[in-house]
């Protein structure tokens, strides 16, 4: 048990990797495919935030702290906030090839938008 | 291939893979044990390196600049590509089929509301206060310019769900929005290039460092990229904003 | 793992991360992408729930703007987009077939 805790952001992190595969998959609709892509790219969140994590530690800002205070990794929390708004603004590009790929074929699904034709 | 054979297929490639990573991840020190160095140097010094008290903004701005201006230009280009098929479709439509009336009162808005026009109203003031207020205390608390530009990003939002399209166009114009991204990651890479030329390596903090007690001046280039990358990021959102609300509005003129 | 934090803290943070894994298969399993807008829109304010319990107050900052209103928003403007669209079309079909017999 002590062992499951230890590691369970790691797992919580390969479970939503997978679940989000699976939704990018499987899918039938070219929005379902890119909100898949959002919860896929959340499990690297889980990911980085189990590495950076310290315990009983506490957020790296020293207004109010003094500094040498244990605190948690600063560079993975740089590396998850740019992350969380490049995702936002890939995801709106994909929305609009999405909303012109229905302009032109007329479907959403990605089944049948496969041929380059035309 | 049919759909179940992909299925099953996928199912086994997961389990195959969850099975290793389980293995892996066994082998590693239990989450909570940071052994880091990097991060626990930084936390201890860069508050006397650089007279800051966020270390994550720092590190962003400074430490690790060159990777942040690399997101920014992500963002940048992201930006670019959907303005370019969303309005290349725009100049397609126009050419092809001119209607009557070129300036409509309301397009197809959302539905009046006076209760939804009073509260974004009163909520339009405080949000862009407080909006300002995260990206000008980067480097003091909890915020910088990433997070105070999507707040920021919100006011014209606000401003359209009040009711009023026409006014939300007029407050944000596309020609303002465009400049005003470009700019702030020109900025960016600007002040990169200013400490080549005072003889540092690039995106040094060459910049006078300011009081040692973290103020709000205080930071070096540090307060400049943050205030340049929150104006990137509020352009950036609220052209996209721009983009998918005036698809909607054309499209609803051009029906009736 | 937490040994060290307030037993209290302990015992959320596991319950935050099981409730996120949850969730995200919630969305994923949800097939109507309008409703997939409310749910990742809830998924990203749970990320930022968990982003605070586990001590980074920046990234949850930034995910509860981003992933809790404008990412559902961009969603939503998208599918309003294509509605229209497919109306449109059903309307030009709908004329040529009355031209044509």
């Amino acid at each position: 048990m002590q062992a499951v805790l230890d590691h369970l952001p790691y797992y919580v992190a390969v479970w939503i990797f997978a679940c989000g595969l699976y939704g990018v998959a499987t899918s039938k609709n070219l929005v379902h495919l890119v909100i898949c892509l959002a919860v896929l790219q959340s499990s690297t969140y889980v990911l980085l935030l189990a590495i950076g994590h310290r315990k009983g530690a506490i957020a790296p800002f020293f207004a109010d702290r003094v500094v040498g205070t244990p605190a948690t990794d600063p560079v993975v929390q740089a590396l998850m906030l740019t992350d969380v708004v490049v995702e936002a603004t890939v995801m709106a590009l994909l929305l609009a090839l999405a909303v012109q790929a229905h302009k032109s074929k007329g479907t959403l699904d990605p089944e049948k938008l496969r041929s380059l034709r035309g | 291939m049919s759909d179940g054979v992909r299925r099953a297929l996928l199912l086994v490639g997961l389990l195959g893979f969850a099975a290793l990573f389980v293995w892996g991840v066994g082998g590693l020190p239990p989450a909570g044990e940071y052994k880091g160095p990097y991060g626990t140097m930084l936390n201890v010094s860069a508050g006397a390196e650089r007279h800051v008290t966020d270390v994550v903004t720092a590190v962003n701005f400074d430490y690790r600049g060159a990777d942040t201006m690399g997101e920014e230009f992500i963002l940048f280009t992201s930006v670019l590509g959907a303005a370019v098929l969303l309005k290349h479709e725009e100049k397609k439509k126009e050419s092809g089929e001119k209607e009557g009336t070129g300036d409509d009162e309301s397009g197809e808005g959302p539905p009046d509301s006076e209760a939804m026009r009073a509260a974004a109203l009163g909520l339009v003031g405080l949000i862009v206060t407080f909006g300002l207020y995260v990206v000008l205390h980067g480097q003091l608390t909890p915020g910088g310019g990433f997070q105070g530009g999507v707040l920021l990003a919100t006011v014209p939002l606000m401003v359209y769900l009040a009711g009023d399209p026409k006014r939300f166009l007029r407050i944000a114009p596309e020609a303002l929005v465009e400049t005003a991204e470009a700019v702030g990651a020109a900025t960016y890479v600007l002040i990169g290039a200013w400490a080549l030329v005072k003889g540092g390596v690039f995106l040094q903090n060459v910049l006078p460092l300011g009081p040692s007690e973290a103020k709000v001046t205080s930071g070096g280039t540090i307060p400049a990229i943050n205030f340049a990358t929150g104006v990137e990021v509020a352009g950036g959102f609220v052209l996209l904003l721009t983009l998918f609300l005036q698809q909607m509005l054309d499209r609803a003129r051009e029906k009736r | 793992m937490m040994t060290g934090d307030a037993p209290l803290i302990q015992v959320l943070q596991i319950a935050i991360l099981l409730f996120v894994a949850a969730m995200a298969l919630g969305v994923v399993l949800t097939r109507d992408p309008t409703s997939q807008a409310i749910a990742v829109s809830f998924h990203g304010v749970l990320l930022g729930v968990m982003f605070f319990l586990f001590q980074s107050p920046d990234v949850a900052l930034s995910q509860i703007a981003v992933g809790a209103v404008a990412l559902p928003l961009m969603i939503l403007l998208a599918l309003a987009r294509i509605r229209k669209d497919e109306a449109k079309q059903e309307k030009r079909e709908a004329s040529t077939e009355e031209r044509a017999p």
